[in-house]
């Protein structure tokens, strides 16, 4: 895979990953500083997972997300000003601060946006990919969900429909081991998430998702497929969050021998190992200076950035009708 | 015996005494106790969160995990199997971790634990408990900041109870676990941490019994759960004035008091509703057409409604805070009432 790629798309993916992870970082740490409130559910360790699959969308494909959303924000090259602004409630933000962390969203960039319930977002990717095939189209559209949301109707009652339709859309299952302090051991019966498409006659992966490579592979796969009218797949990516279920979280639940295990397998880490005689350590460095840049300057300008005029509370709620 | 215990550690008493006195009484939820699967290799998981804020914390050492129980993300699947256990002879409480979450379970409440009896000729009945987070105020954006106490109470067969202080919960979430129908128990999110004097031992509050928090003659102010202490801010106000509010917690919802409502109302002759939940077909406008249903005679003024705004509830600090009743909007009420009056 590696081989295949040339030097501007390893390094627009290191660019991402290393984005991702300036950001979260800050994330964590105005949430510590209490300068902002809220829910923050960061992405820090899953970043192979966002950047493996979205630089492969194309303009004119769909995706949802969760309220974990900032990394495939980040990956779909969604401005970190309008993130962090809608991450401070400003009137910069993405939705101009009406939706804050959990419900990020460009719909000028295909992603649809980021969902507060559990596997909501399954069925609207699915609904997603039926306008494509119904409008003869060859566009994709990717669900991004977590290993807790296969127990929700709305996971099996989406499979179910995508499969019954033939939608090409692609079920990615970002497997973090926790649905919040519940481990996967306790709750996944099945073993692993892709064990479970077989009865919906979905053809399903499981990768590893800290691995960017192998990630991409697989999504390459899935879309061929999908954009050729072989209908849906579904990738389960086996990862590990970094931080709690939100900020905040004392994260007690997660032992510390497991917690190192997954700090080695570091996303960022693998992607220095696998392309560093190849690129060199300075450039990668470099870049990562640059995004820390970046990101400090989103932030500045998100806390610097006004407030929305309390009018906004009405607006919105209903689309003006010419 | 009382002492000073906040809704949160009030909430986790009734519950703990409860379990202790009757071993029907059964958890069920996500992350009510945590660190499921892991606390047998990992013994410092277990019991990682008690919900999300701590409500259940250290019932699972108390009662273990038969009686505290994890359940996947399938409300649908837990909700549905507390209405067959309570049928089958137990007392499920089971939360939903955020009242916002209802919409993927609601079937089996609106359609099974609310109508069973009656379809069933009265031959059966549901006792569950399901407790569940609501309000606004928390910077958690629009699927995550909902009330929707009006969604329970237009239902037939469900009782709605949302309790304001942290005795009135002990004693209203006792009388939920021990009453024979399914009871909704919405707890609101921004008062777990207030504090209030609570008797150590075990007491049930009965349902339909408002409690008048304050006196007053010249205007009625029903206030709806954290509202409750929005319009007690708001009669200290208004008592610089010389108005003088009454303030009436109606507690819980289905049933609901109207005698001790009415009563006021004829009282005062004015009646103001506080609710932060949505204006359209809420516990604001129940409240006030009741008022305007029986108490007509004795109104010396329109009703007036404080609520929050035909819109979900935003995310942005300021927007939020304008979208939530405060004390000023209340005394601005009150005073409109008055000088309608004086015209
Ligand atoms: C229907 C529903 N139930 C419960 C929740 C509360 N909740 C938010 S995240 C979460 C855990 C989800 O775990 P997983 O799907 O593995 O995603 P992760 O957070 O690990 O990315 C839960 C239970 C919710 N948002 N929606
Ligand atoms: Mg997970």
């Amino acid at each position: 895979m590696i081989r295949s790629l040339d030097n501007d798309t390893l390094l627009g993916l290191w660019e991402r990953m290393a984005r991702i992870r300036a950001f979260e970082t800050r994330v964590g740490e105005i949430a510590a500083a209490k300068e902002v409130a809220g829910y923050l559910h960061t992405y820090s360790g899953q970043e192979a997972v966002a950047c493996g699959v979205i630089p492969l969308l194309r303009d004119d494909d769909w995706f949802t997300s969760t309220y974990r959303n900032h990394g495939h924000a980040i990956a779909r090259d969604i401005p970190l000003d309008e993130i962090a602004g809608e991450i401070y409630g400003k009137v910069t933000g993405v939705c101009g601060g009406k939706g804050g962390s959990m419900h990020v969203a460009d719909q000028s960039r295909g992603m649809i946006g980021g969902m507060g319930i559990v596997a909501g977002g399954l069925p609207i990717a699915t609904g997603a990919a039926l306008a494509s095939k119904y409008l003869g189209r060859d566009s994709v559209a990717v669900a991004f969900f977590g290993d807790g949301a296969v127990h929700q109707g709305a996971w099996h009652e989406a499979l179910e429909f995508a499969s019954l339709f033939q939608c090409p859309v692609v079920f990615v299952c970002e497997n973090n081991l926790y649905a919040e302090t519940t481990a996967v051991d306790y709750h996944l019966l099945a073993g692993s998430v892709s064990a479970m498409t077989g009865p919906y006659q979905i053809p399903s992966v499981q990768i590893d998702g800290m691995d960017v490579f192998a990630v991409r592979a697989a999504t390459a796969a899935a879309f061929e497929r999908a954009r050729t009218g072989n209908g849906p797949s579904l990738i389960e990516a086996m990862t590990y969050r970094y931080g709690g279920q939100y900020e905040g979280d004392t994260q007690t639940y997660k032992p510390p021998t497991e917690v190192a295990y997954w700090r080695g397998q570091d996303p960022l880490l693998r992607f220095r190992s696998d392309t560093a005689t190849r690129l060199g350590m300075a450039t990668l460095d470099a870049i990562e200076q640059s995004v820390q840049v970046e990101v400090d300057a989103a932030f500045t300008a998100a806390e610097a950035a006004p407030w929305p005029d309390i009018s906004e509370v009405t607006t919105d709620v209903y689309t003006p009708i010419a | 015996m009382t002492r000073t215990l906040n809704v949160k550690d009030a909430i986790n008493e009734a519950l703990r005494q409860e379990m202790a006195a009757d071993n029907r009484v059964i958890l069920m939820g996500e992350d009510i106790a945590g660190g499921a699967g892991r606390d047998a290799d990992y013994p410092p998981a277990a019991d990682a969160w008690g919900g999300p804020f701590g409500v259940t914390q250290g019932l699972l050492p108390l009662f273990g995990r038969e009686r505290v129980i994890d359940t996947a993300i399938a409300e649908t699947g837990f909700v549905g199997a507390a209405i067959g256990a309570a049928i089958a002879g137990l007392r499920p409480v089971v939360e939903i971790m955020y009242v916002d979450f209802i919409g993927t379970s609601f079937d089996q409440l609106l359609n099974h634990a609310a109508k069973l009896r009656y379809v069933y000729g009265g031959k059966v009945s549901v006792p569950i408990v399901v407790r569940t987070v609501a309000g606004a105020g928390f910077r958690a954006a629009a699927e995550h900041s909902q009330t929707l106490y009006s969604l329970y109470t237009h239902v037939p067969g469900l009782k709605v109870v949302a309790p304001a202080t942290a005795a009135d919960a002990k004693g209203l979430l006792i009388s939920a676990i021990r009453d024979p129908d399914p009871v909704i128990f919405i707890e609101h999110k921004r008062l777990y941490m207030e504090d209030d004097e609570v008797p150590e031992e075990p007491y049930a509050i009965p349902f339909g019994v408002a409690r008048i928090v304050r006196s007053g003659r010249d205007v009625t102010i029903v206030g709806v759960q954290k509202m409750v202490h929005t319009a007690v801010e708001a009669a200290t106000l208004l008592s610089r004035d010389g108005i003088e509010a009454e303030v009436i917690d109606p507690r819980t919802y289905s049933p609901l008091d109207s005698e001790t409502i009415l009563q006021s109302v004829e009282k005062t002759g004015r009646l103001v509703v506080v609710d932060e939940s949505h204006p359209r077909c809420s516990l604001a406008t129940d409240i006030a057409a009741l008022a305007a249903d029986a108490a007509f005679h004795s109104l010396r003024g329109p009703i007036k409604m404080v609520t929050g705004a035909h819109a979900p509830v935003p995310f942005s600090p300021p927007l939020e805070d304008a979208y939530i009743p405060d004390a000023a909007r209340i005394v601005a009420a009150v005073r409109d009432q008055l000088d309608k009056k004086a015209r």
